[in-house]
């Protein structure tokens, strides 16, 4: 039996059914050690695929399973609730079948057990179904499994910490309400204890759990936040593991989405800081929760920008939209480099200086980018360039850019040349008026009116030198001039 | 008669006379009226002259007085009200002094304080530094506890080797194969064997007699996960002599498979398991787990656990309790002390003890 089921790529006998209905009898036989193998090479056979879980639970097993689960030993227990997390972690509906046949309340019961193996499948199983949708959610809180799941989590064993934790974190996903209840069978502070255990895979369970319950409402962030998360939670941005890094800048992340307030603590902590160093020192997916975090914090208002851009978060991002393979990451590093821009002329230079935009006209201009990376560098663009008055980052634009943007950098040279008689004298010797007498626009729209407030700075006599075809105009007039003749 | 004839004689002359005589008079009555009326008329208008005359001189010091009355009452009304303005302009001019201050005040310090800005700012990065630093200390000692952590591995794991190879140790007679008389000092190897404690057999049996129990058959990872001897036999062998049955009969018999039965196969410990199971069912319904003690000696085990504020470092605090004067000397009214005038209440020393039967401490 074993031999069948163990390997990794079993070889399915072609009667399914058949071996449903030669397992089921053994399922009821007088000597446990059958009993118990054959639940075992049942969990073995579902786990594999989803149709063979089909076929257990087409077989009628499942209720077989949950009747003597209450009365066996624990080895008993745990091949069973095994066999019940094969079939529930496929679909929602094999998970619904489950449910209907009322394992939930055996597997509440089989949490109560003394045995730490017990009580890890019998988590496992109930986190599994749990993680498909939220009635599934809310039947495995009905049957009252979270307190119980939280006592889980103060046990000494790791294995069990961690199958709890994952369990928790599935029920909190979904809604509100759920993680609501996780947090009033007073999860979060043995969740937040937990974020010391020096085993990696702990701290990830634990991670992801308090960021699905804080990213539900501001009211579920505070009550993470009060139980002194920070500035522990900053250790784990240093973690060998990757994915330590990326479940706790999700969860900061998280955090810092609801309001400016969460936002200033969690500055005030040096989160900041130490998100854009992981940003730094890891690659690919990993890096996006905190490059989104970065978005959310400058997006709150001027002052937490500036708090970003003071902490050099604005280099890492553009090493981010340059290097990056993929399409998402550098849209969410261009709608970052758009939020901490956008607000005054300051935030807007800090941006340009770094030589981003380019970078992000090229993004956008680009027929391999995604519709997503379009429109979010353009945003970009455009916030950026609606505040930006540091001319040399603007100058390069004046050459490439499509019209619709052209008409954003023709304004703000508009706005700031009438100022600044030193910027005039850049932009003539730049060759800038030269390009800007070039552009063709409608009379009476907005780019004409720009174009003809920036000639107005200058003398008629350079405009004229530097509008096209003038020197052709003078050849004319030599070529009408009559020398006088004595 | 002769009046008679002689007026009538004179009487034409006398009609004449009295003809010419009234028309004389009457062409100088004509003339005399008119001249008359003319003077009388010149007379009359000098007279209305001058009292229009007299009239106009009144009425113009009249119409004077009027208008300079009427025309101070204008001007007083305009510098009046022009008086009013300046003041007004001067009470505005000097309110918009005072609010620009308070507007450049009110605005610089509570709604955007750039200095505030500045520190606040300044803040952030210095506790930016910090936490780089204070993480870059936390990565660094986490990778030297690693480095430390695999270095003991290795050690250990170095140990266990020269433990196991304990026989190569060089001996008087024959130098080991680390210990070449060749080489100038002995390979570090040598020490380490010399300085391991040989490997016991005993150890590594207890380790594989582990393997073999029953309650491990779901981690067990064999491919066969029914239990049998970790011992197999050995491969080639030469036929003994004599008269010794078949040897794959003996192997075979000697190897078999544990068959147990279901007594054994069972964990022989249920029983005792299941009194555990149900002294832990009672244990989880307890809501207490101190046992219960009769009331009588409720005072003798219950330990007493004073007040935080009634008890100092070494015990409970005699003020409060013992005495109740002020600690502070200069605070006493008199020096005398206190008399109790009524003995106190023993009500209280008998709490807990009047509701025992059993008990009859009273």
């Amino acid at each position: 039996m074993h031999s069948f089921t163990k390997d990794q790529t079993p070889w399915i006998p072609n009667g399914q059914a058949g071996v449903m209905s030669l397992l089921r009898p053994l399922l009821l036989d007088v000597v446990p050690t059958i009993q118990q193998t054959a639940a075992l090479a049942l969990g073995r056979l579902a786990n594999y695929n989803d149709e063979l879980a089909e076929a257990v639970v087409k077989g009628d097993i499942l209720p077989q399973l949950v009747y003597s689960l209450a009365e066996q030993n624990r080895f008993y227990k745990k091949a069973a609730a095994f066999v019940l997390r094969a079939v529930g972690k496929h679909s929602p509906q094999l998970a619904q079948a489950i449910v209907d046949c009322g394992a939930l309340d055996t597997l509440v019961i089989c949490l109560e057990d003394f045995d730490p193996g017990v009580k890890e499948a019998a988590a496992w199983a109930l986190g599994y179904i749990a993680r498909h949708n939220a009635e599934l959610s809310q039947a495995v809180v009905d049957a009252g499994a979270v307190p119980l799941l939280v006592l889980c989590i103060q046990e000494p064993e790791i294995a069990l910490k961690r199958i709890a934790a994952s369990a928790l974190s599935d029920i909190s996903k979904h809604s509100p309400e759920l993680a609501q209840t996780v947090v009033d069978a007073g999860a979060i502070a043995h969740l937040a204890q937990m974020i010391l255990n020096p085993d990696s895979k702990l701290k990830n369970q634990v991670l992801s759990a308090l960021s699905q319950i804080a990213k539900h409402s501001v009211d579920l962030a505070e009550m993470v936040v009060e139980a002194e998360i920070f500035p522990v939670v900053l250790t784990c941005l240093k973690d060998k593991d990757e994915y330590v890094k990326k479940n706790a800048s999700t969860l900061i992340r998280e955090i810092a989405k609801h309001t400016p307030e969460l936002s200033q603590l969690i500055v005030n902590a040096g989160g900041v800081a130490a998100v854009i160093d992981c940003i730094g020192s890891c690659k690919g997916n990993i890096r996006l929760p905190g490059i989104m975090m970065l978005g959310y914090v400058a997006a709150h208002s001027e002052n937490l920008a500036m708090a970003v851009i003071i902490s050099k978060g604005v280099p890492q991002l553009s090493v981010c939209l340059s290097e990056e393979p993929e399409d998402h990451i550098k849209a969410a590093a261009a709608w970052a480099l758009g939020q901490i821009g956008r607000h005054t002329p300051e935030h807007a230079r800090a941006v340009a200086v770094t030589n981003t935009l380019p970078v992000l006209l090229s993004l956008y201009m680009s027929t391999e980018s995604s519709e997503d990376l379009q429109v979010k560098s353009k945003k970009a663009i455009k916030n950026i360039l609606q505040k930006c008055t540091y001319l040399p980052a603007l100058e390069p634009f004046l050459y490439d850019a499509p019209p619709n943007i052209l008409k954003h950098v023709v304004g703000q040279f508009s706005k700031v040349l009438p100022h600044d008689s030193k910027a005039r004298r850049l932009f003539v010797t730049s060759g800038g008026l030269k390009k800007v007498q070039e552009i063709k626009a409608e009379p009476g729209s907005l780019l004409q009116e720009y174009i003809n407030s920036i000639n107005n700075c200058y003398p008629e006599e350079i405009v004229r030198y530097y509008s096209p075809g003038y020197s052709d105009t003078l050849l004319q007039r030599v070529d009408s001039y009559q020398p006088l003749t004595h | 008669m002769a009046t008679l004839a002689r007026l009538q004689a004179r009487s034409k002359f006398v009609a004449q006379q009295y003809y010419f005589r009234n028309s004389v008079v009457d062409i100088f009555r004509k003339k005399e009226y008119d001249a008359a009326v003319k003077i009388q008329s010149w007379f009359r208008g000098c007279q209305v002259r001058a009292y229009i005359r007299n009239l106009h001189r009144v009425t113009t010091i009249i119409q004077k007085w009027w208008r300079s009355y009427s025309g101070r009452q204008k001007y007083q009304l305009i510098v009046k009200f022009a008086s009013c303005a300046m003041k007004m302009n001067l009470y505005n001019a000097m309110a918009v002094r005072i609010q620009r201050r308070w507007r450049g005040y009110r605005i610089r310090k509570y709604c955007f304080n750039y200095f505030y800005l500045k520190e606040y700012l300044k803040a952030v990065s210095e506790t930016n530094d910090a936490i780089r630093e204070a993480l870059e200390e936390f990565a660094e000692m986490k990778e030297r506890e690693e480095k430390k952590a695999d270095l003991e591995r290795e050690e250990k794991k170095r140990d266990y080797q020269a433990r196991k190879m304990h026989y190569l140790l060089s001996t008087k007679q024959i130098p080991g194969i680390y210990n070449s008389p060749f080489r100038k000092d002995p390979d570090p190897w040598e020490l380490r064997l010399q300085k391991a404690k040989p490997l016991t057999y005993q150890r590594s049996k207890v380790k594989q007699k582990r393997c073999i129990s029953l309650s491990n058959w779901l981690a067990c990872t064999s491919a066969r996960s029914f239990p049998r001897s970790e011992i197999l036999p050995p491969i080639d062998r030469k036929q003994c002599q004599g008269p010794f049955r078949d040897i794959t009969e003996v192997l075979e018999q000697r190897y078999k498979p544990l068959e147990p039965t279901l007594r054994v196969a069972d964990p022989t410990s249920e029983l005792k398991a299941a009194r555990e199971e149900v002294r832990r069912q009672a244990w989880m319904r307890n809501v207490n787990d101190n046992m219960f003690l009769p009331f009588s000696s409720y005072h003798k085990n219950k330990k007493y656990i004073p007040l935080m504020h009634s008890s100092s470092k070494y015990g409970p605090n005699s003020y409060g309790s013992q005495h109740f004067r002020d600690e502070n000397p200069k605070k006493w009214i008199c020096d005398k002390d206190f008399q109790t005038v009524l003995p106190s209440f023993d009500l209280f020393s008998k709490y807990g003890k009047l509701y025992s039967k059993a008990g009859q401490i009273i």
